[in-house]
Order: structure tokens, then C-alpha cells, then sequence
């Protein structure tokens, strides 16, 4: 078969070998560190027709992880806070600064780079081939999303010096929206993998 | 002249019924000033052109460069070889136009004030001195295209490829772009849709369906695309 | 998107903190935050609290900018106080919310008079250490500056792929994700190609 027979389109030529370099990895990494902030400035998108807005911020933060993998995804999230924290408006309500890394919710903030990074080892090494399909992802990105929470309850208990059940419980409500946020990271990850196969490979 | 050859190369890539072939082997060697490519799109010559500088490896074959292997010797290569691409927007990278420019001279000119004076002097060369520390998203198209090509030529490579450089643009701006390219004293590797541009090249390959279907002079080579061209 | 997008929450002056070593002004805030975190008694909140809003005072921070920093800050805030009202009593409730301001307030003063060429200036600076362990200083540079780069195109291409979505009536958030996002990885494939071409990671 010769690109005769194939249409012509960009795809054609992502589908040329190309060496994997570092200049790519440098590109992904600052283009998923401006997608986590364009996920969380564009504000709320409406699931469902419950009428529930949510931001997209945990949203851009798996994806990171679950299509760049452990290592890219990592530093594609530290890299957006980097940006909130010298003073880009890049967090959640148009703001940026040091004061997300300072509130009541800064447990979940400091937590995102660790679980872009757990979600992004599972699709890597131990789902590999089945990073296509969308259950696979989901379960890497539930990972990450249990890690996260597990991290915001810490930085609520120290932050206002509350018990354990008080800090789960104020957690709680956040659970809804981030699995449904998990199941759009994990369909829209497995679909990013089939349209760039060796986006994972080596 | 730098000598480009290009030894039975071939580009295949895995597709989901086997593999797909982007480019047939492919022999050819290039020494001329200007040479256009010409022919469809998804035809293969973006990756032909691509192969030159190591963006994409040879699945068979070799592509030397004044006998440097691309494959093995890339980062000499690529020092030798520049490359402008279509869209000016995806290789301007740093905030102002000084510091793109500066950018590419990093690695030769190690002294930050000796590398500002350069880029300074790079930029006066394209006309874009009253540009250097505005923002690069305040620039017009033409101008950052011709902000692009400083970059590139700031380094004084040997070879300058541009691939389709003037798609994007407007008539005027078109002929900026062009009048750079065809004034350089460096060889120039030009693929491009406007028949009117490669007609100012001395050799012209044109590409259809994965392979070099001719290569000669300019009338010649547009008369041959022409008809392959249904309508 | 509107370029003053970028200059986020820093507001030029020459106040005293506008002058201020950078790294100073981040470590005070480290150090304050650490401060508030650890002492819980009421006196000690609303000390934490003069401090900031002195802070603010010295930086002549500007009032709508103020108002429109802490209202997400303050929003939680006083969720969180209400809860702990109830749970735990007015006493309780209060110190909260005074500590979180007090949090808020001082993280805003340090930002609102620091550039962000200057903060990241400064970052690139603290990470030279870390050379050692195969941390290259200019890599990040440029990985954070093509970032900031990237950030006004990226925020059109959403808006842009929604509204395509919306204009064709699908409402699902799945039909513009998928799309903008294989833009986003197709665009920086684009952008690797072109560094790569510059010479840019051969080193």
C-alpha cells in the first residue's frame, strides 16, 4: 500500500518514523503543562444533565500522566505549577501565586505531580499494549485520583487541625465529579493512543 | 555547494494492514544552488525533505550530508542543515524576537552579551531591528516567517530547507519570504505549492505516490506536474 | 485571548517589597505559612493576620485585584469555618478562617510584587544545585518558557474545538476533549520538530 490510497492529512505524516528525541519530550511536556491550565481557566463543563459544573483541573492533571506516561506526565504537572506559582493566573477562578500552595486545599495541589505520576507508571509499564482501551486507563486513573484525595484529607487535617473522620468527610462530596473526570481522562487518553501509537513506545 | 545524497533511502511506516510506504527508495544526489520539490499533498515530499536533516530516519538506505551520515552524525548534521517550517507559530518558541534568535545562537556564542549583539545584528539583517523585544504573537504572519528563517540562518548553516515557508502567507508577504530565500548565498532545498516560486529554481524533483516521478529543469518539471494534475 | 492574560496577579510599583530580593520575600512566606500551620491559639491568628494585611499595606496592593484573588481563597474559607462551627464552635470557626486569610493575603502580597520573568529567574537559580543529579537548569528554562509560550494558543484551541462541538449541538464534554486534545499532542510534535531541527537536545 502507497500514501496513494491514503488520504491526504496531517495524520500522514505524525505516521512517519521519527526518532524519539528529547526536543519532542521538551514540546509534550510544556503543551500538557498549558493544556492542565487551559483545562482549569476554561472554567466548568456540564456532565450529564444533572447541571453539574466541574473544573477540568484533576482532569488535565491524569490526562498529563496517563498519555505522556510516568516520567513526562510528572514534570508536565510540575511544570503548570511552576506557572501558578510564579504568578501566572493558571488555577482554579483565574488566579495563580503562592497562595493555592498555602490553603486549605493545598494537600491536592501539591499531591497532582505524584499522581500524574502513579496513573502515568500504570498505563506505561503495566497496562502497555492496553493503554487503548478505556477500561485499562480508568484504572490508572482511579489510582491517581485515591492517591490525590488521600493527599488533600492530609493537608485538611493539618490545615484546620481536624480529626481524621472530619477530614474524610469533607473530602467526600469531591468523589463524584473525580470519577467522572477519571472515566473522561480514561476515554480520552485511549483514544490519544490510538491515534498516536507510538506516543508510548519505544 | 553542499553535497546532499541520498542512497536508495527509503520511509516506511507500520500501518494497521502492514506497512505503509511513505517514500520508495529513492538515489539521488543534489549539489545544484536551488532546488524545488513539487507534488501532491501527502505525496511523500515533506518526508523526503525531512529525511535530509534527521527529522525522520531511513527505514533502508543512508542520506549524507558533505558525507556525513544523518542517521549516525545528526547533531553535525543538523549544524549544516537548516530547517523552516510552514507554520511560523510552532517553531517561534521564546517570548520576544530577540531572544528567539538567541536561542539559536546558545550553543555557538557562549557569552550572553556577545549572543544579544548577534541576535541584534541578525534581526537588522531581515528587517525585523524595530521588532527585537516585542512579542512574538505581535507580529504580522510574513514577519514571523521571516523571524523564523533569521533563526534558522542565524546559525549560518550550509544548507536551508523550507517546506511550503509561503502557504500560510498573502502575496506581499509571499515575495518578502521569497526574495530572502532566493537571495541567500546558502544552497536552498524549497518544497512549495507555487509554481511561480520553484520556476526560479535550477532543479526540480517532483514527487507523486511515494517516488521521484521527475527531476530536471524547472519548465520542464512543472509541465510534467501539470499533467499528472486531473481537470 | 487577551494578552494581559499573561501578567497575571504582579502589579509594577517601587514599594519596598517591590524591590526586594525575590528570594527573601519567597522564603518569609515558606516560613510565615509554616508559622500559621503550627501555632494554633486565637492571639496568634490575628498577629498572623496584621502581619499580612501590613504586608499588603507596604505593597500597596490594589483593592480589585485583592478581591478578585481571595474570593476563591475565601469561598472555601468560609465553607470550611461553617463546618467547623458546627462541629466544633465559633472559637474554632474563627481562628479558621483567620488563618486562611492570613495564608492567602501574604501569598498574594509576594506575587502581586514580583514579575514573573523575576520568579522564574530566581527559580532557575535555586535548581542549579541540582545539576548533579541530571537536572539541567536551561532545559527547564526552555521547557517553561515554551509553556507560558503555548498557554494563550492552547486556551483559544479549547474554547475553539468547544464551540465547534457546541455549533454542531453535541453537548458531551467527550466530543471536544478527544479532539482538542489530539490537537494539543499533534501541535507539539510540531514544535519538537522544530527545536529538533534548531539543534535544540542534541546536546
Amino acid at each position: 500500500m502507497t500514501m496513494a490510497e491514503t488520504p491526504a492529512s496531517p495524520e500522514v505524516t505524525s505516521a512517519a518514523p521519527r526518532r524519539r528525541s528529547t526536543a519532542t519530550d521538551v514540546a509534550l511536556v510544556a503543551a500538557f503543562a498549558a493544556l492542565i491550565a487551559a483545562c482549569t481557566v476554561i472554567g466548568g463543563v456540564p456532565v450529564g444533565g444533572a447541571g453539574v459544573d466541574i473544573t477540568l483541573q484533576t482532569f488535565g492533571v491524569l490526562l498529563a500522566g496517563c498519555v505522556l506516561g510516568a516520567a513526562r506526565g510528572f514534570l508536565a504537572v510540575v511544570v503548570y505549577l511552576v506557572l501558578g506559582a510564579i504568578g501566572l493566573p493558571v488555577f482554579a477562578g483565574h488566579t495563580g501565586g503562592l497562595s493555592a500552595f498555602t490553603g486549605v486545599s493545598a494537600g491536592y495541589l501539591w499531591s497532582f505531580p505524584v499522581a500524574a505520576l502513579l496513573a502515568g507508571f500504570l498505563v506505561q509499564y503495566v497496562f502497555r499494549a492496553r493503554r487503548t482501551r478505556a477500561a485499562f486507563v480508568f484504572v490508572a486513573a482511579m489510582a491517581g485520583t485515591a492517591l490525590n484525595h488521600a493527599c488533600g484529607i492530609v493537608g485538611m487535617k493539618l490545615y484546620l487541625d481536624s480529626t481524621w473522620e472530619q477530614a474524610i468527610k469533607f473530602d467526600a462530596p469531591f468523589w463524584v465529579g473525580d470519577i467522572v473526570k477519571a472515566l473522561l481522562v480514561a476515554i480520552v487518553a485511549a483514544e490519544v493512543h490510538r491515534a498516536f501509537p507510538r506516543l508510548l513506545g519505544r | 555547494m553542499a553535497r546532499i545524497e541520498l542512497d536508495s533511502a527509503s520511509v516506511t511506516a507500520p500501518g494497521a494492514d502492514g506497512d505503509l510506504t511513505i517514500l520508495e527508495p529513492t538515489t539521488r544526489t543534489l549539489t545544484e544552488q536551488r532546488i524545488g520539490v513539487i507534488g501532491a499533498n501527502g505525496s511523500g515530499k515533506s518526508t523526503l525533505v525531512r529525511l535530509l536533516n534527521g527529522l525522520v530516519s531511513p527505514s533502508t538506505g543512508r542520506v549524507l550530508v558533505d558525507g556525513l551520515d544523518v542517521a549516525r552524525q545528526g547533531a553535525a548534521v543538523r549544524r549544516r542543515v537548516g530547517f523552516c517550517f510552514t507554520d511560523p507559530a510552532a517553531q517561534l518558541v521564546m517570548p520576544t524576537c530577540v531572544e528567539d534568535v538567541e536561542l539559536s545562537l546558545r550553543r555557538s556564542v557562549r557569552d550572553a552579551g556577545e549572543r544579544r549583539r548577534r541576535a541584534l545584528e541578525v534581526l537588522d539583517r531581515y528587517g525585523l531591528a524595530a521588532q527585537a523585544d516585542l512579542s512574538v504573537h505581535s507580529l504580522s504572519g510574513g514577519q514571523r516567517q521571516l523571524l523564523a528563517l533569521a533563526g534558522v540562518l542565524a546559525t549560518g548553516p550550509s544548507v536551508l530547507i523550507a517546506d511550503e515557508p509561503t502557504t500560510l502567507l498573502d502575496l506581499a508577504n509571499t515575495r518578502r519570504v521569497a526574495d530572502v530565500l532566493f537571495g541567500l548565498e546558502q544552497q536552498l532545498v524549497l518544497v512549495t505549492h507555487d509554481l511561480e516560486l520553484v520556476r526560479r529554481c535550477e532543479r526540480v524533483l517532483v514527487v507523486e505516490r511515494a517516488r521521484v516521478r521527475y527531476d530536471g529543469p524547472a519548465d520542464a518539471a512543472v509541465a510534467d506536474y501539470l499533467s499528472t494534475v486531473p481537470g | 485571548m487577551n494578552p494581559a492574560y499573561l501578567f497575571g496577579v504582579y502589579q509594577p510599583g517601587t514599594t519596598v517589597l517591590h524591590r526586594a530580593w525575590v528570594g527573601a520575600k519567597v522564603g518569609a512566606l515558606a516560613v510565615f505559612s509554616l508559622a500559621v500551620v503550627l501555632v494554633r491559639s486565637m492571639p496568634a491568628s490575628f498577629g498572623f493576620l496584621a502581619i499580612a494585611v501590613l504586608a499588603a499595606a507596604v505593597a500597596r496592593v490594589d483593592l480589585r485585584l485583592l478581591v478578585r484573588s481571595l474570593r476563591p481563597v475565601l469561598v472555601v474559607a468560609v465553607i470550611f469555618a461553617a463546618l467547623q462551627w458546627l462541629l466544633y464552635g465559633p472559637v474554632k470557626a474563627a481562628e479558621t478562617l483567620v488563618d486562611l486569610l492570613a495564608l492567602a493575603l501574604a501569598a498574594i502580597v509576594v506575587s502581586s510584587t514580583t514579575p514573573v520573568n523575576a520568579m522564574l529567574d530566581a527559580l532557575i537559580r535555586w535548581i542549579r544545585p541540582l545539576r548533579r543529579v541530571g537536572v539541567d537548569p536551561e532545559r527547564v528554562a526552555l521547557t517553561v518558557g515554551l509553556a507560558i509560550q503555548a498557554l494563550p494558543g492552547t486556551v483559544a484551541l479549547a474554547i475553539e474545538t468547544r464551540d465547534a462541538a457546541r455549533a454542531r449541538g453535541v453537548r458531551h464534554p467527550r466530543a471536544f476533549l478527544s479532539p482538542f486534545v489530539i490537537r494539543v499532542v499533534a501541535r507539539a510534535h510540531e514544535t519538537g520538530d522544530a527545536l529538533h531541527a534548531r539543534g535544540i537536545g542534541d546536546d
